[in-house]
C-alpha cells in the first residue's frame, strides 16, 4: 500500500468549476428559464412555423428590390474596403513602414474592428440618414478593419530578400512595392478580398433592420405585420443567396491556386 | 561604362564597440574579377553590402569613379544603385514572377514607374531580356515562374538580372554557396565569361578558395573584420591560409 500521491488534487479547478455550476443554476432561476417555460416556446415555436408554411412568393418584386439592394450594398462596400485597405495594410505592416505611421494605422484599423458592424450600421443611419448609404458606410468600415489586418500580417510574413535584391536594382519605394512586396501577397490578398465578400453579402441582409437599406428592413417590416409566409419567403432567398455565393467563391479560391 | 571603386577606411559595427569591419582600404581597378574570402561572420557579406548601401557604414568613404556615395540619399542613391548589379547567395528572385519579370526588374531604375506597371518596357530591354537568357543558357524559361526553377537555373537568372542593369560594377555575395559543386562551377565560368564579354568588373565573396583561384584575377583574404591578404591567387600559400582562417587541421 502506498501512501505516496501519483496527482497533485487541484482544489482551484474544483472550486472553480463548483462556483460554476452554482452560477448557472441561480442564473437559470434568475431568468425564469424553467422546463415549463421552454414546452410553452415549444408549442408557439410550432404555430409560428404553421403560419410560415407555405412561403409567400405573390410580393416577389418587394422581395427582389430587398435583394438587389442588399447585393449592391455588399458589392458597393467590398470594394470600397478593399480599395481602402490596400494603402491602410502597407501602412500598417511594421517591417515596411516606420513605428510612427504603422503604430497609429494599426490603432485605426482596430478601431474599425472594435464595434460590431451593426452597431456601426445604427451610428451611421443617425448620421446619414435611413438608407443604403448607411449600410455602405457600415459595411465599408468592417472590410476595413477585416482586410487590412490581414493584409498587414500577411506584408509582415513576406520575404525580404526578394524585396532587398529589387532595391538593390535602383527601383524607387513604389516600384518595390510593385515587384518584391505585392507578387508575394497578391494571392492572398484576393482570397481576403473574396472572403470578405462572401461575409458582406451575409452582413447586408441584416443592415435594413436597423434602418441602412437592403432585404433586412423588408425582412422587419414583414415581421412587424405577422406576413410569417412573406418572412419565410424572404429567408428562403437569403439562404439561396447565401449558398450560391458560398459555391461561386470555393470556385474561383479553387481557380487561384 | 565600368568604374572604378576605391575604399577608404571603411568601418561598420551593427552593436557599438563591436565592428564587423574595422579600417578598411581598398582599390579596385575597373575590370577583373576579385574575390574575398574569409570565414563565416569575418564581415564580407557586410563589406559588399556595404558598396551597394544596403548596409549603411559605420564610416569611412566608398568611392565609385571618385564620388563618395556614403553620403547619398533617396534618387541619388538609387541612381547609383542603378549602376551596381548584385547576384545574391539564395538568389532572391522574386518567386512568383515570371522568369522575364525577374529580368526586367533590372531596368527599374532606369524605366519610368507606369512602364514598369503595366509591363510596357522598352523593345531594347525586351530584346536585352531575350538574348540574356540565351546567353545564361534558359531561353525557353521566360514565361515561366521563378519558384518553377531548380537552383542552379535560378542563379542564372539572378546573374541575368544584374546584368540588365547594365552595370558599371557587380558585386556577387556567395553566389555558389547554396549549389552543389559541379553547378557551382559552371556559375561562376557564366559569372566571369559573360562579365568579361561585357567589360564589368566584378567584386565575389565566396568560401570555395579553390573556386576562388581558380576563376579570380586577384584574392584578398579576410579575418576578423580586417584585410590580411590581397594579391594573385598564385601567391597564396599556406601561411596565409592558416592566417586567414585560422588552425591547420582543416586542410
Amino acid at each position: 500500500m502506498t501512501t505516496r500521491r501519483a496527482f497533485a488534487p487541484n482544489w482551484q479547478g474544483r472550486a472553480a468549476l463548483a462556483a460554476l455550476t452554482l452560477y448557472c443554476v441561480y442564473a437559470a432561476a434568475q431568468l425564469d428559464v424553467s422546463w415549463a417555460r421552454l414546452v410553452t416556446g415549444l408549442g408557439e415555436g410550432a404555430r409560428f412555423l404553421g403560419r410560415m408554411w407555405p412561403p409567400n412568393f405573390s410580393r416577389w418584386e418587394t422581395l427582389s428590390e430587398g435583394m438587389i439592394e442588399s447585393i449592391q450594398i455588399a458589392v458597393l462596400s467590398s470594394a470600397a474596403g478593399i480599395l481602402l485597405s490596400l494603402p491602410l495594410g502597407l501602412m500598417a505592416a511594421r517591417n515596411l513602414s516606420p513605428w510612427w505611421i504603422s503604430g497609429p494605422t494599426r490603432g485605426f484599423v482596430a478601431l474599425c474592428r472594435s464595434l460590431h458592424y451593426v452597431i456601426v450600421a445604427i451610428l451611421f443611419v443617425k448620421a446619414l440618414g435611413f438608407g443604403a448609404l448607411a449600410g455602405i458606410a457600415a459595411l465599408t468600415v468592417a472590410s476595413m478593419g477585416f482586410i487590412a489586418k490581414l493584409f498587414a500580417e500577411a506584408i509582415e510574413e513576406i520575404s525580404m530578400k526578394q524585396v532587398e535584391a529589387v532595391r538593390a536594382t535602383g527601383a524607387g519605394p513604389v516600384a518595390v512595392l510593385l515587384y518584391g512586396v505585392l507578387p508575394q501577397v497578391a494571392s492572398r490578398f484576393v482570397g481576403f478580398c473574396i472572403y470578405q465578400l462572401d461575409s458582406n453579402l451575409r452582413n447586408s441582409t441584416l443592415v435594413g433592420i436597423v434602418g441602412a437599406g437592403g432585404i433586412g428592413g423588408t425582412l422587419f417590416a414583414a415581421f412587424k405585420r405577422f406576413d410569417y409566409d412573406f418572412v419565410a419567403a424572404i429567408l428562403l432567398s437569403i439562404i439561396a443567396l447565401i449558398f450560391v455565393t458560398e459555391v461561386v467563391s470555393a470556385r474561383v479560391r479553387k481557380a487561384m491556386q | 561604362m565600368s568604374a572604378g571603386l576605391s575604399i577608404r577606411g571603411l568601418s561598420k559595427a551593427y552593436v557599438p564597440g563591436k565592428p564587423v569591419l574595422r579600417d578598411i582600404t581598398l582599390d579596385f581597378a575597373p575590370r577583373g574579377v576579385t574575390a574575398i574570402i574569409g570565414p563565416s561572420g569575418t564581415g564580407k557579406s557586410t563589406l559588399i553590402r556595404c558598396i551597394n548601401r544596403l548596409v549603411e557604414p559605420s564610416g569611412g568613404s566608398i568611392l565609385l569613379d571618385g564620388e563618395d556615395i556614403v553620403p547619398l540619399r533617396g534618387r541619388a542613391l538609387r541612381l547609383t544603385r542603378r549602376r551596381i548589379g548584385m547576384v545574391f547567395q539564395e538568389y532572391n528572385l522574386v518567386e512568383r514572377l515570371s522568369v522575364m519579370e525577374n529580368l526586367l526588374a533590372g531596368r527599374l531604375g532606369y524605366v519610368p514607374l507606369w512602364r514598369a506597371a503595366l509591363r510596357r518596357y522598352p523593345a531594347g530591354d525586351l530584346d536585352r531580356a531575350f538574348a540574356l537568357l540565351d546567353a545564361v543558357g534558359l531561353p525557353e524559361h521566360a514565361t515561366r515562374r521563378a519558384d518553377a526553377l531548380s537552383g542552379g537555373q535560378r542563379q542564372r537568372v539572378g546573374i541575368a538580372r544584374a546584368l540588365m542593369q547594365r552595370p558599371a560594377l557587380l558585386l556577387a555575395d556567395e553566389p555558389t554557396s547554396s549549389l552543389d559543386p559541379r553547378t557551382a562551377v559552371e556559375v561562376m565560368e557564366l559569372l566571369t565569361r559573360l562579365t568579361a564579354e561585357e567589360g564589368v568588373p566584378v567584386i565575389v565573396n565566396i568560401h570555395n578558395v579553390e573556386l576562388a583561384k581558380r576563376f579570380c584575377g586577384r584574392v584578398i583574404g579576410m579575418h576578423q573584420g580586417e584585410v590580411v591578404f590581397d594579391g594573385p591567387p598564385e601567391a597564396i600559400e599556406t601561411r596565409h591560409l592558416t592566417q586567414i582562417y585560422g588552425g591547420e587541421d582543416w586542410m
